[in-house]
């Protein structure tokens, strides 16, 4: 009798379940309900996201987080961010628990297509690259031949490097090393003459050296790592929002509207058509998305457009202190290409 | 002849012993340097512990506490040895709360934390009088009031569940134990249900502590909160165990030994991803259990099949005697077991449940790989991370390993104690 019972709460509970899942309301309609973005973030990586002695959450991908945030909620601090490690961030995403993930993950075929997510764009175009000594002398990686390298074991960066070694034909010694803090100090020892792994990795671990400007990163980048955030499949108007929001940023960039000057420029429509259809005041291009006219305003209010996110996190100002490099705007030579919002 | 024979008439006065054999240098001579080989080996330990102090006590010492960032450590320092421990007073309350508990708030855990002396006190040391046990009692739900916050009927409602299920079993279970328990369950459950409704009525716009979520909890707070409550949880289940796969009853050993072994044959990481991973799914997005809530089960239900183990250990170890003679005072089995052999078999088994609490403990900070924040967790993620901090590491995994070893060292003395305690043979 009990046990029946109890089996009987069991599918009960069960099918309330499976009704939620199956009657889900839209993502945005969700979220507007909540009040709320749930955004899921690294732990911690030093300029993408991490958060302050007050515990503000501050970084390159939580810009994201906000922007999108804003362009929905109409608030940068309506996002609870949902802290994530390598190993829960796409259960996290799948589940359901985040509405997004903005995580420094790298685009991939089977992320994109076997785990069933979407990659709404990319927000930083990493690669993995060398970092050496000054006094090495080294300019070029091609300079490397018979270098002993510090290199993470049981990663795509292993691999890659021995590819990249053996198509130009030299030799090297490989240091395996667990963890980036035990390569920092392999290296600072002088275990090894170069240190492998991700750019922007590279230049964090640089930045926090007692000198580093004794250290230098080399501008071969010999494997791609398109880092960007992702949605659930299923829900296409959601990616929809999250897909523009970033291209806003990057649009806004591209067209010289700042957070400075966005007052001005959304204020009435100007003299470029496209800088208005942008901000609103002509077309009804947020009406598309569901939102109102403003969305991508105030997206880029919140924390700037991509130049000013990427400047004030992860700039040559600060002190991870990353060229723009493959992350600049296509007029000036990098991949940054928005759509044209029309 | 003349008569050589010496009688002393009189003592003589005490000499003092030689110098050689008394005071530091007998004791050197008898520790230190008692053979050849001895004494090099004591030369080599003094040089190697002269090399660690040379290097660690500069660093110690001429360490820097008032800086804000890594940076700003080396420009004091002037590459000087020093460590930088102005990250553990930059980020103290990071380190102890998190960060996202609420700053004005702190006030409110250390309350608990207070509290949480005197409700261990009686449980602990037994010479006290027993009527504190009545605050111990109602102890966890002021704790917990205390640290979520939220509406006061939520505690109440437990405690009252609680208190209800407790009076009806009082009440049958002298005549009948099983009656006393499945009733007081019922008590219990029903109680609960109707506080829940009371609780959704009553609930006010602005409770009297603000609440707080269990995703804002972090830092050693999380992991003595983490601590406290699953040994404290564990232990009762663990006995529960532990008879249960005693029991002559086929079903309920048969569930007890396949309960232990699957969950000994599972690493504790692995109970932990199924919490926080696996769990999701089965719940829709936006009502799931307590996240808390679901590593505390986890946990619990690690370490009990460990203490049910050790605490098998301490019944097997009692001689059949015990048993034998429980039964031919006519005592049935719950009485037989509180009176006569589990305060036997505790008292072997203290040692052995000390060791998987202490071992609990420290595996609270596996829940760092879960993304909460723990101390491990908050030193890992957000303050290594960060722009001002990333580069110091033994600074903060020192004193990470100086509060474990703080608290872990306290449990183990206490354990000691109360083995000196309990002994109740003439040795």
């Amino acid at each position: 009798m009990k046990k029946s019972a109890f089996l009987g709460a069991l599918t009960v509970a069960g099918i309330a379940a499976s009704a939620a899942v199956a009657q889900d309301a839209s993502t945005v309609d969700q979220i507007k309900e909540r009040g709320k973005l749930n955004c899921g973030v690294t732990t911690g990586l030093v300029g993408f996201a991490a958060p302050d002695a007050n515990g503000q959450w501050n970084g390159f991908d939580v810009g994201v987080c906000r922007a999108v945030a804003a362009a929905v909620l109409g608030d940068a601090n309506a996002v609870e961010f949902v802290p994530t490690t390598g190993k829960t961030r796409f259960t996290a995403l799948a589940s359901g628990e985040i509405d997004m993930l903005a995580r420094n993950t790298t685009w991939t075929f089977s992320r994109d297509v076997d785990l069933k997510f979407e990659f709404v764009g990319v927000n930083y175009y990493d690669g993995q690259g060398f970092m050496v000594p000054k006094e090495l002398g080294a300019t070029s990686a091609k300079e490397l031949d018979g270098a002993t390298v510090c290199i993470q074991t049981g990663t795509t960066t292993e691999l890659n490097l021995a590819d990249f070694f053996r198509a130009n034909d030299m030799s090297y010694e490989p240091v395996p090393i667990e963890t980036n803090a035990e390569a920092q100090q392999q290296y600072l020892a002088g275990a090894c003459d170069v240190y492998t792994t991700d750019a922007s990795g590279l230049a964090a671990t640089r930045a926090t050296f007692e000198d580093p400007s004794a250290h230098v990163l080399l501008p071969e980048i010999i494997s791609k790592e398109p880092l960007g955030p992702l949605v659930r499949h299923g829900d296409n108007e959601w990616g929809d929002i999250v897909r523009w929001t970033l291209n806003a940023l990057i649009a806004a960039e591209e067209l010289g509207v700042t957070s400075a000057n966005i007052g001005e420029l959304g204020a009435s429509a100007g003299a470029n058509p496209e800088i208005n259809r942008l901000l609103g005041t002509e077309g009804t291009l947020g009406e598309m998305l569901g939102l109102d006219a403003e969305w991508a305003k105030r997206a880029i209010m919140a924390g700037g457009n991509y130049g000013e996110l990427f400047a004030k996190n992860i700039g040559e100002d600060t002190p991870i202190a990353l060229a723009r490099g493959l992350n600049a705007q296509w007029t000036e030579g990098g991949l940054l290409y928005a759509p044209p919002f029309r | 002849m003349a008569d050589l024979s010496f009688v002393r008439s009189e003592m003589l006065p005490e000499r003092a012993p030689p110098a050689n054999e008394v005071g530091i240098v007998k004791w050197l001579r008898t520790n230190l340097f008692s053979t050849w080989p001895n004494a090099l080996l004591t030369v080599a330990a003094f040089y190697v512990i002269y090399l660690v102090l040379a290097g660690v006590l500069p660093w110690l010492f001429g360490g820097v506490w008032t800086t804000s960032s890594l940076s700003e450590c080396r420009e004091v320092l002037q590459g000087d040895v020093g460590g930088c421990f102005s990250v553990l007073t930059e980020r103290w309350n990071q380190l102890i709360y998190g960060f996202k508990y609420p700053t004005e708030l702190y006030w409110r855990p250390n309350l608990a934390l207070v509290l949480l002396a005197f409700a261990a006190a009686p449980v602990l040391f037994f010479d006290l009088p027993r009527k504190l046990l009545l605050f111990t009692a109602i102890y966890p739900f002021i704790a917990y009031w205390l640290v979520w916050g939220g509406p006061i009927g939520v505690p109440v409602t437990a405690f009252v569940g609680i208190l209800g299920a407790y009076l009806v079993f009082e009440r049958f279970s002298a005549s009948n134990f099983a009656l006393g328990a499945l009733g007081g369950v019922a008590t219990a459950f029903v109680l609960w249900f109707i506080g829940g409704y009371l609780v959704d009525m009553m609930a006010s716009e602005n409770p009297l502590l603000t609440p707080v979520a269990s995703r804002d909890l972090g830092g050693f707070m999380l992991n003595l909160m983490l601590g406290v409550t699953c040994v404290s949880l564990s232990i009762p289940l663990g006995i529960a165990l532990a008879l249960g796969r005693q029991s002559s009853m086929p079903l309920i050993k048969g569930v007890c030994v396949i309960f232990i072994e699957f969950i000994r044959g599972v690493p504790l990481i692995t109970l932990l991803f199924v919490a926080s991973v696996m769990l999701a799914y089965f719940f829709p997005p936006d009502a799931t259990v307590d996240l808390f809530l679901r590593v505390v089960i986890m946990i619990t239900l690690f370490s009990s099949a460990y203490i049910a183990e050790v605490i098998r250990g301490g019944l097997a170890a009692l001689p059949k005697g015990q048993y034998e003679a429980a039964d031919s005072l006519g005592l049935d089995y719950p009485q037989a077991m509180r009176f006569i052999i589990l305060p036997q078999a505790l008292k072997i088994s203290i040692p052995g449940i000390v060791n998987v609490a202490v071992g609990l403990f420290k595996d609270t900070t596996l829940v760092s790989v879960i993304s909460m924040f723990d101390l491990v967790g908050m030193i890992r993620g957000p303050i290594l991370a960060s722009q001002e901090w990333n580069g110091v590491y033994w600074e903060l995994l020192g004193f990470a390993a100086l509060l474990f070893f703080v608290v872990c060292y306290g449990i183990s003395q206490y354990s000691q104690w109360l083995e000196r305690r309990l002994r109740t043979d003439h040795r």
